[in-house]
């Protein structure tokens, strides 16, 4: 067999170290595309015999970019356990803590990650491309607010949680601690800035993209473009919640084809395992797991801020409405298929971050001194659902009567996407190599492929140049080296 | 008093084979326990020669660390003698002593450790007879359990798996 | 400005949650005085870096290897033995590097438990053919490696040399500086082996609640976080929540108590205690006020996980270091 073995190896870190395999069959086309996820931890398993209460705090261990998600899902779940009903108070400290930790980690996104792409432009030099490349974008001054506002959030999450990174407040049936009368108007000031500031960044984001053709078509091209099902947290109006709802699943046209409570994710969501990643694959058990495909066919499903647009009918807020309006009306309604549209997605986010902080920030209940209520059942199962940045994430424990886990099942943000993720490359590889010719293009449309879902566990990397650096090389059968490629800082 | 308990060595020496011969690590009170053993051997009681005896001034001086350094030093099994309730010379030594135990028995149940690899016993000074049954048993008790070994002490290379299925799995 | 004279340094990450990266990128202004004192070698979540570029180096040409995760993979071994070689500091950054980790608590079982459970056994996994993850796959068109899931999680120093430690699941930024200004300020180095950044008492010391707590605490018993609500600005282990600040090193400047939480330990032992968890096992049984032998195994009931409480971050550097066991050995 005479094939070339192309491998991606986009160093910075994928959970471990993310791989890209290309293989090639003798015409030098490509036979297949794999993106390995070298990395497992195995919480799941030791979740067994921790109790309960404690696993808020050990999840948020899973990811120390977003540990907010695990702890609020693990949080949620214990209430379920529990059978308890935070106060009111102890839900909105919550939601509004959440909606910071959003915010502040799209804003994270947006001007350091993957925003570069487009605010500074796909076709810059590779060295502008990063927040340096966005300050002389955006100005010096409007850099300096991104810094302090990023600054700010980080604050309250700390004010708020005990910790930034690992908080520490979520009980079940409410939370450690009650906010003063200070402690909310502080909360009120930044998110009166923060909703300037969200909406500034959509403003930036619509200025540059829609006054650039180059730029809508490369959203809407092929390239980016996988018709898959959606799934993501929605209100009772099925608005876009971060916080609590329920799950809505829409199909490749925009069609409800489900929408359920976390607790019955075991009747609509299936996890498939390969051989060559230790990353598991969820599908939708209604259509089953038919392979690497898109389409209506194909049990794939996608999360995080398109998704969540797509399977949701608007914004709980109005500023954010207004966005989400724009942007179907001039991507030509739901769903929205176009990979690289999460960017815009994820500014319309922000702005409802901003604004649903702004909106629990004045509610005089935020203070009431009355943020837990103490369990009294016995605890059998609890499932926690919340939307991590990067898509849904579900918390699932089962324990005996003293509250010790006896089986825990966590489904991950990221790995929701990684189907999707595994099709994108795919894609990318297929039409970029012919005969053997590897495009230097391949590299870019790979990296901005994935920025665009921003994997989690590659967020915290990228944080300082905005680049992610990717090595290709290219192996004829025999393993040897015959050409390589390489993109970095 | 030595300062650090492990630099109190019995002079006993272990004997070695090729039969699994328990060893097991004593911290005994000074003023009982320790007392008791000396007196079952200057009266010639023949308990089982498995033992490493580490005297120390109360069952309350003992860390928990100790004894977890014991195993992790190769020890089968560990013997903790202290005065009888209302007998300790620090007056709640031994009772501070029991809550330990009890707890780090807790610990060690979740790690593996056998229950009889752990032994708390209140010995008095005229007690020779019970520092021989209580030694004796404990020796019985591991040689049936087997060799302690903890993993520490296994070298890396082994601890990878071969490539291929898990081993329940295969 | 003499980069040339400017000692390079790296940061790498093994099984990590990425929270100590963020950690670093949280130092924010500071990070660029930092970035102004070293040279930046290698930064792979930052940095295109290949792990060629870190082998041609010579032998002893960085000043230092900030390394935070614990060593799970085969990949994490190798790259600490390479950066071993290659630094002539290497710092553990963060509980995993330095203890373990919670990741660590993964040594109450192994490879194939945790697989099986992960991608066999767990409740929506739909794997009826038994297919677990490879390390050499023949897929149809080629083959794929994946890096060895070891049996045990180590901490850095259980597999190469490591001169100095940084404590907190992660560091706080305050830590960061002082353990950076420690490494690179104008003093000498410390000696080998401290642990840098945080102080050398018990986090008591430094915790508001501390003159809240009695001399001689003694307790009728323990209850668990989520069944009483404590009352406010008194010692919370004083109230029977299992506190660990006893037995934790100062540091932190005990943010998880001020959010009404009980400390878990995340900065680690004190200087010369070489068991975390034997040490504060043995602080929370010693206030237990009783003597007699069922009512304190009642009252340690309550003590319902004693690894994960005592050894939450620190079980692969603890004396037995993970679960025995029994048989399943060659
Ligand atoms: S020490 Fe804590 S923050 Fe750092 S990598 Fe480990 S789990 Fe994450
Ligand atoms: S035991 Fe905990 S709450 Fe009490 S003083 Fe120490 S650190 Fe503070
Ligand atoms: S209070 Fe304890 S667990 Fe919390 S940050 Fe400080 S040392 Fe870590
Ligand atoms: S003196 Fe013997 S146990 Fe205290």
């Amino acid at each position: 067999m005479n094939m070339k073995k192309i491998i991606i190896d986009p160093i910075t870190r994928l959970e471990g170290h993310g791989k890209i395999v290309i293989f090639l069959d003798e015409a030098g086309e490509v036979q297949r595309a794999y993106f390995q996820v070298p990395e497992l931890r195995g919480f799941e398993k030791f979740a067994e015999g921790r109790q309960a209460e404690d696993m808020p705090q050990i999840t948020s261990r899973i990811c120390g970019v977003c540990p907010w998600a695990h702890h609020m899902a693990a949080t949620k779940a214990l209430d379920d356990l529990y059978k308890v009903e935070p106060p009111p108070a102890a839900k909105k400290i919550r939601e509004m803590a959440y909606n910071v930790f959003m915010l502040e980690d799209h804003a994270l996104h947006f001007f350091y990650l993957g925003g570069p792409d487009f605010l500074v432009g796909p076709k810059a030099p590779k060295a502008e491309r990063n927040i340096l490349g966005v300050l002389g974008k955006v100005g010096l001054e409007a850099g300096k607010r991104v810094i302090l506002m990023r600054k700010e959030l980080r604050g309250l999450e700390a004010l708020i949680g005990g910790r930034t990174i690992n908080p520490v407040m979520g009980l079940p049936g409410g939370v450690s601690k009650a906010l003063t009368e200070a402690n909310r108007k502080e909360c009120q000031a930044v998110a009166e800035r923060a909703v300037d500031f969200a909406l500034f960044a959509l403003k930036t984001f619509e200025e540059v993209v829609l006054k650039n053709r180059e730029y809508l078509e490369l959203i809407t091209s092929e390239a980016y473009t996988h018709r898959t099902y959606y799934m993501g947290l929605v209100d009772e109006n099925d608005r876009v919640n971060f916080y609590d709802g329920r799950l809505r699943v829409v199909d490749p046209k925009g069609r409800e084809l489900l929408k359920f409570r976390a607790q019955d994710y075991l009747d609509h969501i299936s996890e498939h395992v390969e051989p060559w990643s230790y990353v598991k694959y969820p599908y939708l058990k209604a259509v089953g797991w038919k392979g690497f495909l898109d389409g209506e066919e194909s049990g794939i499903f996608s999360v995080a801020p398109l998704a969540r647009l797509n399977a949701s009918a608007g914004m709980g807020t109005p500023k954010a409405q207004e966005a989400y309006e724009r942007m179907y009306d001039t991507l030509g309604g739901r769903p929205v298929h176009h990979t690289l549209a999460n960017h815009w997605a994820r500014v319309i986010e922000m702005v409802y971050a901003a604004e649903r902080v702004l909106e629990l920030a004045r509610d005089p209940e935020l203070t009431d001194p009355h943020v837990r209520v103490l369990p009294e059942a016995t605890p059998t199962v609890g499932i926690g659902v919340v939307e991590a940045p990067r898509g849904v994430l579900i918390h699932h424990y089962e324990t005996d009567e003293r509250g010790l886990i006896k089986r825990a099942n966590l489904i991950v943000a990221t790995q929701n996407n990684s189907a999707r993720m595994v099709l994108s490359i795919d894609k990318a590889a297929k039409s970029l190599i012919k005969q053997g010719k590897v495009d230097d293009g391949l590299l870019n449309m790979i990296e901005m492929a994935f920025r665009a879902y921003d994997p989690c566990h590659a967020c915290a990397s990228h944080a300082i140049p905005g680049q992610m650096p990717i090595v290709v090389e290219v192996l004829d059968h025999k393993g040897e080296l015959v050409r390589r490629l390489a993109r970095g800082f | 008093m030595p300062k650090e308990p492990f630099e109190d060595r019995s002079s006993r020496s272990i004997p070695s084979g090729s039969a699994f011969e328990p060893k097991i690590v004593a911290f005994f009170c000074n003023w009982c326990t320790y007392t008791a053993a000396d007196l079952a051997g200057t009266s010639r009681m023949h308990y089982a020669p498995n033992v490493r005896i580490i005297r120390v001034m109360c069952s309350g001086r003992i860390d928990p660390q100790f004894v977890l350094k014991a195993f992790h030093e190769g020890a089968d099994g560990v013997l903790i003698g202290g005065c009888h309730p209302g007998d300790c010379h620090y007056q709640e030594g031994n009772y501070k002593a029991l809550r330990r135990y009890k707890l780090l028995k807790r610990l060690l149940a979740q790690l593996g450790v056998e229950e009889g690899r752990l032994r708390l016993e209140w010995i008095a000074a005229s007690e020779g007879d019970k520092v021989k049954r209580v030694i004796d048993e404990m020796t019985e008790e591991i040689r049936r359990l087997g060799p302690f070994r903890p993993s520490e002490a296994e070298p890396v290379e082994k601890q990878a798996v071969l490539a291929g299925q898990p081993r329940e799995a295969r | 400005m003499m980069a040339e004279a400017k000692p390079k340094v790296a940061f790498y990450w093994c099984a990590s949650c990425g929270g100590c990266e963020e950690a670093v990128v949280d130092l924010a202004e500071d990070l660029l005085k930092v970035v102004e004192a070293v040279e930046l070698a290698f930064w792979p979540v930052a940095l295109d870096f290949k792990r060629e570029d870190v082998e041609r180096l010579p032998d002893g040409s960085l000043a230092a290897a900030f390394i935070n995760g614990a060593i799970r993979l085969s990949e994490h071994e190798e790259m600490a033995h390479l950066l071993r070689r290659k630094a002539q500091l290497v710092i553990a950054y963060g509980s995993c590097a330095h203890l373990g980790g919670v990741p660590g608590l993964a040594n109450l079982h192994d490879r194939g438990s945790i697989f099986q459970y992960v991608y066999r056994d767990a409740p929506s996994v739909a794997n009826p053919e038994g297919v677990f993850p490879q390390e050499r796959f023949p897929a149809e068109e080629g083959e794929l490696e994946l890096p060895a899931f070891w049996d045990t999680v180590k901490a850095l120093d259980q597999v190469v040399e490591v001169d100095y430690y940084v404590p907190g699941c992660p560091p706080t930024p305050k830590v960061t500086r002082a353990a950076i200004e420690a490494l690179f300020g104008e003093g000498e180095l410390p000696p080998k082996g401290t642990v840098l950044g945080a102080g050398t008492r018990a986090l008591c010391h430094e915790c508001p609640l501390n003159e809240t707590k009695p001399d001689k605490l003694l307790l009728e018993g323990f209850k668990r976080v989520h069944e009483v609500i404590p009352e406010p600005n008194k010692c919370l282990l004083a109230q029977g929540l299992i506190c660990l600040g006893p037995a934790t090193r100062e540091g932190c400047g005990a943010l998880c108590i001020s959010a009404n939480m009980p400390c878990t330990g995340c900065f680690g032992p004190l200087d010369r205690v070489r068991d975390y968890g034997g040490k504060a096992l043995s602080e929370i049984a010693s206030i237990l006020n009783s003597n007699d032998e069922g009512e304190i195994e009642r009252a340690l009931e309550k003590v319902a996980d004693p690894v994960g409480t005592f050894y939450r971050y620190s079980l692969p550097r603890s004396f037995l270091g993970r679960r025995i066991r029994r048989g399943d050995r060659p």
